[in-house]
């Protein structure tokens, strides 16, 4: 087959070939050739426009417009983020939740997992992670909207709670977003718990009850020291992802996070102060992956 | 097995909990879809089709449905090629900053959406581009390109370098090889990857609202203005309990093609 290709020299196919001689005698030429393409792509579009925000973050706005000035150096953005007390309050609020969010999942995912890693068949076991993996497929913000409905006045959360004179939370309160994030991203928790509790050898769980370790000691030294690595890979997907949100928060509730304050600025507010809140997130998130890559959750990924 | 009775039947019933938890929303939004009055009150009271052929009907939806799939393929066809690339210098060649190229890849998902998605408008703006499905298009290809180099960087470290050599042994250039062996090798990967890419850029909205522009509209988008207006409620909730039915499709897919891809995104 490949024989007819190559007698066929007819004037196109030979340049080609000649061309992929002349690549063969240069073989440093060629991942260059391969990479220019993909990372030039990335150089322009993304890390151009992150270079373009991080400008942005310095630079002065017309005070009547409110239009950028581009290349007039200043720090005022930065200044009015750390003297006004409300984007502090916004930024502990977000992380606080980001933390609330990822323990609660935490806790939620660990029975399953458990259940699905040791203690189902092996045919309940690809049933069940088919079954916390396919949530993860629905759309974003159908799953929002869903919350959005159960929560709101005379909702499905209402309906539930009235026999025990429980109201449902209001949108002024943090507990609908608190809910809400948690329950999006609770598959992303299951799964690395899941696999982490599959890899654990059973003779080590044996071996612990040998030696006369009632169930609750076995799992406080040594269930759970050896998982800890998947649940902190786990909680980089809930810390990051409820630190990064602003369309959850804003449809299910009035609080706002620190993507929201990003959110409006850019849009009808300040650009310069968008971009100099969203450095926080950004160092944040740097921040945990290299603690948590010190810990060993890159492992469990 | 160290499990006592107790805590196996502990642990089904935080099971199925967890499940239940889970599924509720998708269901109250499956019940929803049948509801005939436009106020959102549970339980609702009665049953209707009848919204199902006003969203049939309906053309700011259809047009959002084209744009999402337009911007789909846009994407999805953009990052196999640049996926495949980054995947093929990395996984062939040794070269100084190598480690870097898979960190540089993966950032466009790791941080926030909202910076990607202010940092893009920012430079489209700046460049004078006018936002429209193009704009959309270069959004979602950026974060879906760490999709398509993984998946094909996983198929080429097991895929055996012997049949190669023999194509190169019996005088196949560089083009020749690649398009006949290496090619068909990938190509599962090739499917699973923009399988995934494809889903993923179909539900984006984070980074798509700062990318679209007033003009554009994908379906995540129309879902997203149409739910604060109260008289399109029945037929968000329609579009709602679509798009979690067509969400069986990558899930099936990704079963048939098996284990080698996550499905986790």
């Amino acid at each position: 087959m490949a024989d007819a290709d190559v007698a066929a020299g007819t004037a196109p196919a030979s340049r080609a070939r000649r061309l992929a001689t002349w690549l063969y005698r240069r073989p440093g030429v060629q991942p260059r050739l391969l990479l220019a393409t993909p990372l030039g792509w990335l150089a322009l579009a993304y890390i151009g426009s992150l270079v373009i925000l991080l400008l942005n973050a310095f630079w002065d706005q017309n005070s009547l417009s409110g239009r950028v000035i581009p290349f007039s150096w200043t720090l005022e953005s930065f200044e009015r983020l750390v003297s006004n007390e409300v984007y502090r309050t916004i930024a502990v609020r977000t992380i606080l939740v980001a933390a609330a969010v990822t323990l609660t999942d935490a806790l939620l995912a660990f029975p399953i997992a458990y259940y699905m890693a040791r203690i189902a068949s092996p045919r309940t076991r690809r049933i069940l992670v088919i079954a916390v993996v396919m949530p993860l497929w629905a759309a974003y913000i159908v799953k929002i909207y869903a919350w959005r409905t159960i929560l709101q006045p005379g909702g499905f959360l209402e309906w539930m709670l009235a026999p025990l004179g429980i109201t449902s939370p209001s949108r002024q309160e943090i507990l609908p977003a608190y809910i809400t994030l948690s329950y999006l991203w609770l598959p992303y928790m299951i799964i690395p718990i899941y696999t982490g509790l599959e890899r654990l050898p059973s003779s080590l769980l044996e071996a612990s009850a040998d030696l006369g370790a009632r169930a609750g000691m076995t799992f406080r030294r040594v269930v759970l020291p050896l998982v800890l690595p998947a649940v902190m890979a786990g909680s980089i997907f809930t810390f990051s992802l409820t630190l990064g949100d602003y369309l959850t928060v804003a449809l299910v509730s009035n609080t706002k996070f620190i993507g929201n304050v990003i959110y409006d600025n850019s849009a009808l507010g300040s650009l310069p102060l968008a971009a100099a809140y969203s450095l926080l997130p950004i160092v944040i998130m740097v921040a945990y992956l290299i603690v948590m890559r010190r810990l060993g959750a890159f492992e469990s990924l | 097995m160290t499990e006592s009775r107790f805590t196996r039947i502990a642990l089904r019933i935080g099971s199925a909990l967890v499940l239940a938890f889970l599924y509720m929303p998708l269901l109250i939004i499956a019940i929803y879809a049948f509801n005939p009055s436009q106020i959102m009150d549970w339980p609702p009271r009665g049953f209707t089709l009848s919204w199902f052929g006003e969203a049939w009907g309906s053309r700011a939806v259809r047009e959002a449905i084209i744009n999402s799939l337009l911007a789909g393929l846009g994407a999805t066809t953009l990052a196999l090629v640049l996926g495949t690339l980054a995947a093929l210098a990395v996984q062939r060649y040794a070269f100084f900053g190598r480690r870097t190229v898979s960190f540089l890849l993966v950032l466009p998902i790791a941080l926030p959406g909202v910076v990607t998605g202010i940092a893009l408008r920012t430079t489209f703006q700046t460049l004078g581009i006018d936002l429209g499905l193009f704009t959309i298009i270069v959004g979602h290809a950026t974060f879906c390109v760490v999709i398509a180099y993984n998946n094909v960087l996983a198929r080429l470290q097991r895929l055996p370098r012997t049949p190669e050599e023999a194509s190169a042994d019996l005088g196949a250039d560089t083009f020749a090889t690649f398009r006949r062996v290496t090619l068909p090798g990938m190509r599962t990967a090739l499917i699973s990857g923009g399988l995934l890419a494809f889903a993923l850029s179909f539900d984006e909205i984070i980074v798509t609202n700062f990318t679209a522009g007033p003009g554009t509209q994908t379906i995540p988008l129309w879902l997203y203005f149409a739910m604060s207006r109260p008289t399109e409620l029945p037929v968000v909730n329609v579009v709602a309990f679509v798009l979690v039915l067509v969400s069986i499709i990558p899930v099936y897919f990704a079963q048939r093609i098996g284990g080698e891809t996550t499905v986790a995104r």
